[in-house]
């Protein structure tokens, strides 16, 4: 057991875990946050993406003990009051059908946002498309999720 | 997951000990590969000796007509170097285009390379341009440094720190993805520098990635796209799965080839 | 109403799935919860001879091994298959015992031997592989022609061959007389690819055993909760029904994969009992891969006969269906009536003849999957109708359009009567939308650039609304497939609907409360949908085979319209008016050509109140119904798909895809859009990437992610949708269902894209780039000569 501080959604959090415990174990079984979904052992489906220090990382895929001191945001932590404009956009455009890929989809919306901005890229549809290789739908389609994240670029 | 003991060194003597210290211990970099293969519990290391908060191992560096990239550094950020991409804009392309973005946020070149996937990136990078991997006992000329598929020159207690790219005069990588894994089924990285043209073909080898000499010489007397058309790539010694034949496999390579040399320009 | 039928009402359940507090099987921990692992067999075939769990019982925190002998002891039942099919020669179909844990003989790698629980999921998974099995590795059958071949491994001992039936449909004599008078006979063989379902949630089971109370639940990831329950009561032995309380919460997609009640949730449940303990089980995508019940894998060999005009004379089908080592529970009914009986497709076909061998094999068992037996069908009709006007040289659509059937209803010769449609409609609609008359210039455009550009059709049929329950069980089903309903209105106005179908992402929290905004005239915030816990609503069948719309909503509409009845009783009374003048809309009930009115709330309290009903009312205002539909519905319609190829790879792109459905009438287009897409994109999935696949001794090679290729938002367009409505008479909603209607008649449309920008029909699915540079490398190979 190794004991780890992780903030996560703003707030501090602590706990004693064994060194195997992972990230979207932690997050929900230790902090019971179960927003971050796992579909996959090969980290290719993308449900349990969350930021860590505001990068899209694969919760399922990074040791809760190697991000000691790390901010953690979730699905959880995206609403403030009102929706996020990035679930908003989802709401809208119909872009969830099941919900169980919609936090990863959510998560690695924002991040592929906030990196074209900073890069001053733009993120049009084919870019959108191909930012999207590391989340799998099986419900939508995609085609609501790409006009909800390109909806959501215009407002964020 | 098999119970294991994390360690965190700050140095590269300290993640030395620790790996001499375990039973059976293994180098964490970004785990993208690794943690998925404890899951899957296809590997069970005693211990996991994290290299990502050594000192330096993360940093990027020009002189001298090369670029040198700190073992612990991430694909996003090899992608993202206005140093690399402006020096081997091949190189930066090719690691902008590993695994997936929240992949590459995590992923080092360190970890790729030691782990020598026969499907991985890199390691057309590495051989494509001649590079020196830089380890914690010496530096591996990327010649002798492959060694069959997730076979390295790498000893048991040595840790890469670094990999040294010559600068090159043109280079470029294309690859055609495995449609599932999306990992390279064929990937052809070509450079033209000082030590004259060299191309790496990474998976479709049976054996890990390797250089085409074909290929080398056709580019070595044009550096041209139409140069390839006249080569005659083998299927011989390529692998045959459910993806690719290798008589399949043997065309994409000629064709990523000239995608590549297409870019470099 | 802005919230009525129609009207394209945003979902009221989005906002706990967008913002994290979605509550799916694997959210539920219970106290001092305690973790399952299977033991499975990693042989396709094998005998168990012996089994030592020491190693993993000494582990500290294991809590128990129980293995299929111990079950089978404790009178926990066998698998049960719930459609029988008679072979054509009147014998009863014949298949191999499904124990739900391995008791002699382990059939498919993932085959469950023994289940560990232990405190911690990572502590079950290891002890699992402590669990010492000793097999004794037996010759496997595992390609389905093979299977069927003398000599081959015999995956039962009762099933002679592997041949679980050999039936039939249509009349062979009268397609042979319509192929031997033909001008023209198309020959194809088809291989119809294994697929995996895929729903990103993995499956997971959480058992609770209340021992003061002698009483089970079961969280479950589960299309059919209620469904679940009677058959783990009648048939496994677990508990009395109303010793069992099954809750499906929210589910992450099902696609007909989360229908079946698979040996892990009935392991779970008796390890429960047995072990006193709460037990969780949680597939890792591998064991998705392994155990989720797999689809389609046919195969087949064709002949449709034309005559000089391009009429369609005779159409012969010989079919072998892969049902796996196991008839899991509609397996039987896929290849047969959702299969052979859509031979037709849309067409006027005077002969037509149907046979299927079904087989046992050394695989997962395969089951219904999205569309289930309709993809099958349509594929085969579609391909054969393209390849057909390429060898008469005629266009596709004018080859279609001269045999579409044009009057409705319309029996076919193959058992099913047809409601409604308009063919020609939809392939118009579909046309303009496709801009097909631009298409030469666009493949000449390609041709510049050295692309090969194909475009390609399906006009397909489907038969939704899953099911007549006479008709059903006149065909062999063991269960009735009509569905309930139930509508509360509260004291204070607000509405509940009770259903028993089942929403995992078909949006039915918001488009079923959207039947009473429209019959009431109600905002839809004060209506609610109950589903998906045995005890909270009505038994019903469950969501699967596009049926929640025609069948469940059906339901929905009867028990509303009893509401009304009852409410006009009590306003015509409390107003002092007549009952047949009483108007309902806006969400109040008033008399016409008069000011008088009651507010729904008013009304609502009215009915519980009870000071002033009608002589001899009951008080309240609660209504149940069941609807069994008289017919299926038949959704149809028409895909273009129009791809561009790069030859030098084999890889292709969509450039366009083009739907134009008719789906009757539609409750919610936004929703109906989403289910297309959603369709569609599987459809390409099965047309472009998708395969399961075994090796010769039943090695499972597409395990995982990284070997089966699942659709990403790069591989798919966005799509044009558009709609062409002829309502269904089935239903007084006149709805047809839109679930499976794109994975339905996507794939043809793809690969007859496909074949026609590389001038050959020599490719199979899954048209991946290998397999399209290798059918153009074939097509170049010069012809031997003779």
């Amino acid at each position: 057991m190794t004991q780890v501080a992780i903030t996560v959604n703003g707030k501090a959090t602590s706990r004693d875990v064994p060194d195997t415990t992972l990230l979207s174990d932690y997050l929900r079984e230790d902090l019971r946050l179960t927003g971050t979904h796992v579909g996959c052992d090969t980290s290719q489906c993308g449900a349990c993406v969350v930021l860590i220090d505001g990068k899209a990382v694969k919760a399922c895929t990074a040791l809760a003990v190697s991000l000691d001191g790390s901010k953690v945001t979730t699905v959880e932590g995206l609403a403030n009051g009102a929706l996020h404009p990035m679930q908003a956009a989802f709401k809208e455009h119909h872009g969830l059908q099941c919900g169980f890929c919609t936090p990863g989809m959510i998560m690695s919306g924002i991040d592929m946002i906030n990196r074209y901005k900073a890069e001053g890229r733009t993120l049009d549809e084919a870019a959108i498309r191909h930012e999207l290789e590391g989340n799998i739908c099986r419900c939508t389609g995609y085609h609501n999720i790409v006009k909800a994240i390109g909806d959501a670029a215009a407002k964020m | 997951m098999h119970p294991t003991k994390y360690h965190k060194p700050s140095s590269v003597s300290d993640a030395v000990a620790a790996l001499a210290g375990a039973d059976d211990g293994k180098l964490l970099a970004g785990g993208q590969t690794l943690l998925p293969t404890m899951k899957q519990h296809l590997a069970a290391p005693s211990d996991l000796v994290d290299v990502r908060s050594i000192d330096g191992m993360s940093e990027i560096t020009v002189g001298n007509g090369t670029v040198t990239v700190g073992a612990a550094t991430t694909h996003a950020e090899v992608a993202a170097s206005a140093e690399v991409r402006q020096h081997i804009p091949g190189l930066a392309s090719l690691a902008g285009g590993i695994g997936d973005p929240a992949v590459r946020h995590m992923g080092t070149i360190g970890g790729s390379l030691a782990n020598n996937d026969p499907a991985a990136d890199y390691p057309a990078a590495v051989l494509g341009l001649g590079a020196s991997v830089i380890t914690s006992k010496r530096e591996i000329a990327a010649d002798d440094f492959f060694d069959g598929m997730f076979t390295t020159a790498l000893e048991d207690d040595e840790i890469i720190t670094a990999v040294r790219f010559p600068v090159p005069e043109a280079s470029a990588y294309a690859k055609f993805d495995n449609p599932a894994s999306r990992y390279a089924m064929a990937g052809v990285f070509v450079s033209r520098g000082a030590s004259g043209v060299r191309v790496a073909v990474t998976g479709a080898g049976d054996d890990g990635v390797m250089r085409h000499d074909g290929l080398e010489a056709a580019l070595s007397s044009s550096f041209t796209a139409d140069a390839c058309d006249g080569v005659e790539v083998s299927a011989d010694g390529l692998l045959s799965d459910i993806h690719a034949s290798a008589a399949y496999r043997a065309n994409l390579v000629k064709q990523m080839a000239k995608t590549a040399v297409a870019a470099a320009g | 109403m802005s919230d009525g039928i129609g009207a394209r009402v945003q979902r009221v359940e989005d906002k706990r799935f967008l913002t994290g507090k979605g509550k799916y099987t694997d959210d539920i921990r219970m106290e001092n919860q305690a973790y399952a692992a299977f033991v499975r067999s990693p042989h396709g075939s094998a005998r168990v001879r012996g089994i030592d769990a020491s190693a993993a019982m000494a582990m500290e925190g294991v809590v128990g091994v129980l293995t299929g002998p111990e079950m089978k002891e404790d009178g926990i039942g066998d698998i049960i298959t719930g459609w029988s099919i008679t072979s054509k020669d009147g014998s009863p179909m014949q298949c191999g015992v499904w124990n739900p844990m391995v008791t002699e003989l382990a059939r498919y790698v993932g085959d469950a031997v023994a289940i560990v629980v232990a405190d911690t999921q990572d502590l079950a998974r290891i002890a699992a592989e402590a669990v010492v099995v000793d097999y004794e590795i037996l010759p496997a059958a595992v390609n389905l022609v093979d299977a069927l071949k003398d000599g081959a491994h015999q995956v039962h001992g009762n099933v002679p061959g592997n041949l679980i039936f050999d039936w039939e449909v249509g009349d062979e004599a009268a397609a042979d007389e319509g192929l031997a008078k033909a001008t023209h006979v198309t020959e194809l063989d088809i291989v119809n690819n294994r697929l995996s379902p895929n729903a990103i949630e993995p499956r997971s089971a959480v058992a609770i055993f209340n021992e003061a109370e002698d009483h089970y639940t079961l969280y479950s990831t589960s299309q059919n909760p209620h469904v679940a329950r009677l058959v783990l009561s009648a048939f496994y032995n677990v508990a009395p029904e109303h010793k069992l309380r099954v809750i499906a919460p929210d589910v992450g997609g099902g696609f007909g994969s989360k229908i079946y009640i698979y040996p892990e949730e009935i392991a779970c449940l008796w390890a429960s009992m047995k072990l006193n303990r709460s037990v969780k089980w949680t597939a890792m995508r591998t064991e998705s891969f392994m155990t989720d019940a797999h689809a389609r894998d046919h195969v087949t060999k064709a002949r449709m006969g034309f005559d000089a005009d391009g009429k369609i004379t005779g159409f012969k089908i010989d079919t072998i269906a892969n049902i796996g080592a196991y008839v899991s529970l509609f397996a039987t009914a896929t290849p047969t009536y959702l299969y052979g009986t859509l031979a037709t497709g849309t067409y006027a076909i005077p002969g037509v003849y149907c046979n299927v061998k079904a087989v046992h094999t050394n695989t997962a068992p395969v089951d219904a999957y999205r569309g289930a037996g309709r993809p099958e069908a349509t594929y085969l009709i579609e391909r054969m109708i393209e390849v057909s006007a390429r060898q008469l040289g005629m266009d596709p659509a004018e080859l279609r359009r001269k045999n579409f059937i044009r009057e409705f209803p319309y029996q076919t010769p193959v058992l099913l009567q047809y409601d409604s449609g308009d063919f020609d409609a939809c392939l118009t609609k579909a046309q303009a939308l496709a801009d097909v008359a631009g298409f030469p210039a666009r493949k000449a455009e390609a041709a510049a650039r050295g692309k090969l550009r194909g475009l390609g059709y399906s006009t397909f049929i489907e038969a939704c609304g899953l099911a007549p329950s006479a008709a059903a069980g006149s065909l062999g089903s063991a269960v009735g497939l009509w569905e309930s309903a139930e509508v509360r209105v509260n004291p204070v106005g607000t509405i509940e609907i009770l259903t028993g179908c089942h929403s995992h992402g078909q949006g039915h929290a918001t488009t079923f409360c959207q039947l009473a905004a429209e019959k009431f005239g109600v905002p839809i915030e004060n209506v609610k949908l109950v589903h998906g816990d045995t005890d909270t609503s009505q038994f019903g069948m469950g969501t699967y085979g596009s049926r929640s719309g025609p069948v469940g909503m059906s339901a929905v509409l009867k028990a509303l319209e009893k509401v009304e009845a009852k409410v006009k009783k009590i306003v015509a009374h409390q107003l002092e008016a007549s009952e047949e003048d009483i108007v309902i809309e806006n969400g109040e009930a008033s008399v016409a050509g008069t000011d008088k009115k009651m507010a729904w709330h008013e009304i609502g309290l009215a009915a519980y109140i009870a000071h002033n009903l009608p002589e001899g009312m009951e008080p309240g205002l609660k209504e149940t119904s069941f609807f069994d539909p008289v017919n299926f519905s038949f959704p149809s319609g028409c895909f273009i798909c129009e791809v561009e190829v790069d030859p030098d790879t084999g890889k292709t792109d969509i450039i366009q895809f083009v739907s134009a459905d008719d789906f009757g009438v539609i409750i919610n287009p936004m929703i109906v859009e989403g289910q297309v897409h959603g369709g569609v994109t599987q459809g390409i999935g099965q047309a472009l990437t998708e395969r399961v696949v075994y090796d010769e001794s039943g090695q499972l090679v597409t395990g995982s992610y990284m070997d089966y290729t699942m659709p990403r938002a790069d591989d798919v367009p966005s799509y044009k949708v558009t709609h062409s409505s002829t309502p269904s008479p089935t239903n007084p909603l006149g709805v047809k269902g839109c679930g499976e209607a794109g994975a339905i008649g996507s794939p043809p449309a793809v690969i007859n894209a496909i074949t026609d920008a590389i001038g050959t029909d020599d490719l199979q699915m899954p048209a991946t780039p290998e397999a399209v540079w290798t059918a153009l490398q074939a097509a170049k190979m010069p012809m031997a000569a003779e």
